[in-house]
């Protein structure tokens, strides 16, 4: 279920601005990938073109390749729309649809891809909630608006909703930044969980989410104000926070900048 | 074996047909327009002329091809400006007390309310009004000015949530401003807010003004028919452009028909020019031309 | 429409100058509310002075005014607004379903589909629309309109006219209830798309990119984040295009032949309303003849300010839940 992801010299670009430069590195499968830095660095924007979403932006493009399992996901012949489908999202604010029932929600992506039984169907959505962490709270109102659940089951339903279309990835852009300090905790342990399944990458401003939760991380940053952001390093989590190569992660790690 | 599948033909069709689709509704929509467009101002040329526009229908017989509409012009312009003059005050004044000082009470909300719903009274039923009233139950004469009471009705609430929605612009720090120096209220109203809000409620009202210049429903029931000249709006049947061009329009012959193509012209043109000043206006204060 | 976006922070702020008594103060906030009331009192004069000058004529009516179809109120005191009031419902049911759907299409064009330079302007353009006066729609109408109708409506009426909108005996084309419904489409076609367009373009960014980011395809991706949340909106403009359709008068009065049955056929010339009506009788009725079409007119007031009242409810009722939502 889990796949590899190569990234290679890849820029990204709003209209005729530069978000980020020449990036490359390897997502290895079966783990969970952080990328941290200071705001306006390019992360959210590269976590983006790993799924093609960054194009839905007006006027922004990208240059380079992204390969999963060797297949690149910029070929000519592929669809961004069968990229998202098995490269799955969650955002910054939890957005479950408002106007669809919990039930809904979960089924929503797999509604897409053609006809599937009401029994299959019920067996998907309990499955993916429970491993959402979120079956025991919403099992008994699944035919209520999504949109009244606390911001943490929010965010929980979102990743059920992800996983209900069995992605090869599952990207995670700051999923806990809006939520409470035991809200994250529940989503981390869920990551945690995810991991032997999905390829996860997340991007997060919490330097000890990343310490808690990832097995590789990427620093990303600004070479000046106005310039394109890059990846300053990428290595093993314990090593990045223990021992950075470079004087840039070690600075904002400990804090002095960021 | 290839990793990324491709999405199934028959989504990939759905969603081409509702591209198609929405291209073709957009289509459907603008061919009337050029289509209108296009037949008033080719049929319309024909008769637009010197003598058009400085001509009334007096002493021209049915199957004659002069005569003009400057009767009607006259009686529109006039009639529009009557109706401005009625409009205006107490549109500008409804918005004032709705945004200043209705505080969202009863009697606010009410009127807020029934403004939206004002909007959508059939202009034929609000002639029928002004007919009731001033003619039959106050008994005067059929005028200008009767016409102008029908369409002020229908100018008010445009004018109103035009203005309202221009004076909820102004910042409120302005206001406080105003208040900390010791205004009054309504010298901060008068001084700061309406000259801030000032060219949004002008154009909303060349907009307003637009809007019923080009109804011709009310004026049946209230400045009546008549082919001559009257530049006394307060006496006496008055002609409006849009009737005349119903009146020749209705008649039986092309010479007719002629001089209501060019009358619909000729109103369009009016109209377009009152909304051409409009927007100009809007955008010649607009903080996009960067003043 | 942007009336709709009306935000708090431009709202009242609490007056607190009592120690700063001003001699204007007092006659400007009370003239400022006599002009509100002054709106209110307008509204309520319709109603009384309609229903007053109608009364005379509704009394001198030898008919059923609710349940008789002719009117011949000059001469004979026998009118109904029957046919009146079904051909008035008939007629901007049909524009309704006609334009409806064109101008979901235009609005999703706009908002979804249009290159991000040319939405405004396209979007100007069919702003336009609703610029040109009612009495050109119907010269329009009468000269292009009805003579372009002909061919296609006696094919539908020969191959389709088994269907009774397009059943029919005599003759086929012309001035018909389908020529009129047509011309109030394009008339209340603007109105529906600028309102639905607004709405389509609140729709929560957020939630339009989740459903890009589950894999849905541009119509998906509208099906589920876009058209849930528009639908109250669409339903309040199609509801005041409705109102705007019903109270149209100009138009169809040039239009509509005049006749008084109760007919579902749209392709012979039988056609009439209430609006309609009032525009061609006005000019030769008697006092009678006033008072019976001053009466067609309440009518068609009521009607209007029912439809009229429903959509704002639901418009209002959709801001608090968009609020609550934000």
């Amino acid at each position: 279920m889990s796949k590899q992801i190569q990234v290679s010299g890849l820029d990204a670009y709003y209209g005729s601005h530069k978000a980020i430069e020449d990036v490359s590195m390897t997502i290895e499968p079966r783990s969970i990938t952080a990328f941290i830095g200071p705001s306006g660095c390019g992360k959210s924007t590269f976590l983006r073109t790993l799924n093609r979403m960054h194009e839905v932006i007006p006027g922004a493009r990208v240059e380079g390749k992204v390969l999963l399992d060797g297949e690149d996901l910029y070929a000519p012949t592929v669809e961004p729309v069968s990229v998202r489908r098995m490269i799955g999202m969650v955002f910054q604010r939890p957005n479950p649809f408002p106007t669809m029932s919990i039930y809904e929600n979960v089924a929503a992506g797999l509604r897409l891809n053609g006809r599937v039984s009401k029994s299959e169907m019920d067996g998907i959505v309990e499955e993916s909630l429970k491993g959402a962490n979120l079956w025991n709270e919403v099992k008994d109102r699944l035919n209520k608006p999504g949109a009244g659940l606390s911001g943490g089951q929010q965010q929980r339903l979102c990743i059920a909703r992800a996983i209900a279309v069995r992605p090869q990835v599952l990207l995670m852009d700051e999923p806990c930044s809006a939520l409470d300090p035991i809200s994250t905790l529940a989503i981390e342990d869920l990551m945690a969980k995810l991991k032997d399944q999905y390829t996860i990458v997340i991007v997060t401003h919490n330097m000890q989410q990343a310490a808690r939760v990832s097995d590789r991380t990427a620093f990303f940053n600004l070479a000046e104000q106005g310039k394109p952001g890059k990846v300053v390093e990428m290595d093993e989590t314990s090593r990045m926070f223990t021992n950075p190569s470079q004087k840039a992660t070690e600075d904002y790690i400990t804090g002095r900048f960021g | 074996m290839t990793t990324i599948q491709h999405i199934s033909t028959s989504r990939r069709i759905k969603d081409r047909v509702v591209q198609g689709l929405v291209y073709l509704a957009f289509a459907a929509a603008v061919v009337p327009l050029v289509s209108v467009l296009w037949l008033v101002i080719s049929n319309g040329l024909a008769r637009f002329d010197l003598e058009f526009l400085t001509h009334s229908m007096n002493g021209i017989g049915a199957r004659d091809a002069h005569g003009g509409a400057y009767h009607a012009i006259i009686g529109t312009l006039q009639q529009v400006l009557l109706a401005g003059v009625i409009s205006v005050p107490i549109g500008l004044f409804t918005a004032i007390y709705l945004v200043e000082y209705g505080n969202n009470g009863r009697l606010s909300r009410a009127i807020s309310f029934f403004v939206d719903v004002m909007t959508g009274i059939p202009s034929v039923v609000a002639g029928l009004f002004v007919f009731a009233f001033w003619i039959l139950f106050l008994g005067f004469e059929y005028s200008g000015w009767a016409g102008a009471l029908a369409l002020s009705i229908l100018m008010m609430p445009t004018v109103v949530r035009s203005a309202e929605e221009m004076l909820r612009l102004v910042p409120n720090d302005l206001r406080e401003a105003s208040y900390a120096l010791g205004v009054a209220k309504w010298r901060t109203i008068v001084k700061v807010v309406l000259p801030t809000a000032f060219t949004g409620i002008v154009t909303g009202i060349m907009l307003a003004v637009a809007r019923v210049a080009g109804e011709t429903a009310p004026l049946l029931m209230t400045v009546f028919f008549t082919n001559s000249i009257n530049h006394d709006p307060f006496s006496g049947p008055q002609m409006g452009l849009p009737l005349f061009v119903f009146d020749q329009a209705a008649r039986p012959n092309d010479t007719a028909v002629d001089r209501a193509w060019t009358g619909a012209l000729t109103l369009i043109l009016i109209v377009m020019l009152l909304n051409l000043v409009a927007r100009l206006i809007a955008w010649w204060r607009s903080p996009a031309r960067g003043r | 429409m942007t009336t709709n976006v009306r935000t708090r922070e431009g709202g009242p702020v609490k007056h607190r100058s009592a120690s700063r008594r001003s001699h204007g103060e007092a006659p400007f906030r009370i003239v400022s509310t006599a002009a509100g009331i002054l709106l209110l009192a307008i509204m309520a004069a319709i109603a009384v002075f309609l229903i007053s000058e109608a009364l005379p004529a509704l009394r001198a009516n030898e008919a059923d005014f609710f349940t008789e179809r002719t009117w011949n109120p000059n001469s004979e005191r026998v009118f109904g607004i029957a046919a009146l009031a079904f051909g008035t419902v008939f007629s901007s049911a049909l524009a309704l379903v006609i334009a409806t759907p064109i101008a979901i299409g235009v609005a999703l064009f706009i908002s979804h589909y249009a290159p991000r330079r040319l939405a405004a302007p396209l979007g100007y353009l069919i702003d336009l629309l609703a610029a040109v006066p009612s009495v050109v729609y119907g010269l329009w109408g009468v000269a292009f309109l009805v003579p372009l109708l002909r061919t296609p409506s006696q094919w539908l009426n020969e191959h389709l006219g088994w269907f009774p909108l397009f059943a029919g005996e005599g003759i086929i084309g012309g001035k018909t209830m389908l020529a009129g419904a047509i011309v109030l489409a394009i008339m209340i076609l603007p109105i529906i798309a600028a309102i639905s367009r607004e709405v389509f373009l609140q729709a929560p960014k957020m939630n339009e990119e989740a459903a890009l980011a589950l894999g849905a395809t541009r119509w998906e991706m509208i099906k589920m984040a876009v058209l849930p949340f528009g639908r109250p909106g669409v339903i309040s403009a199609a509801m005041l295009g409705l109102g705007r359709a019903m109270g149209e008068t100009i138009a169809v009065a040039l239009i509509f032949p005049a006749t008084f049955d109760i007919t579902f056929e749209i392709l012979t010339p039988h056609a009439n309303s209430i609006a309609a009506n009032i525009a061609n009788g006005f000019g030769e009725a008697n006092d009678i003849g006033r008072g019976a079409l001053i009466a067609s007119g309440l009518v068609l007031f009521v009607i209007t300010l029912l439809v009229n009242m429903g959509a704002r409810m639901i418009i209002n009722r959709r801001k608090e839940y968009a609020r609550a939502g934000a």
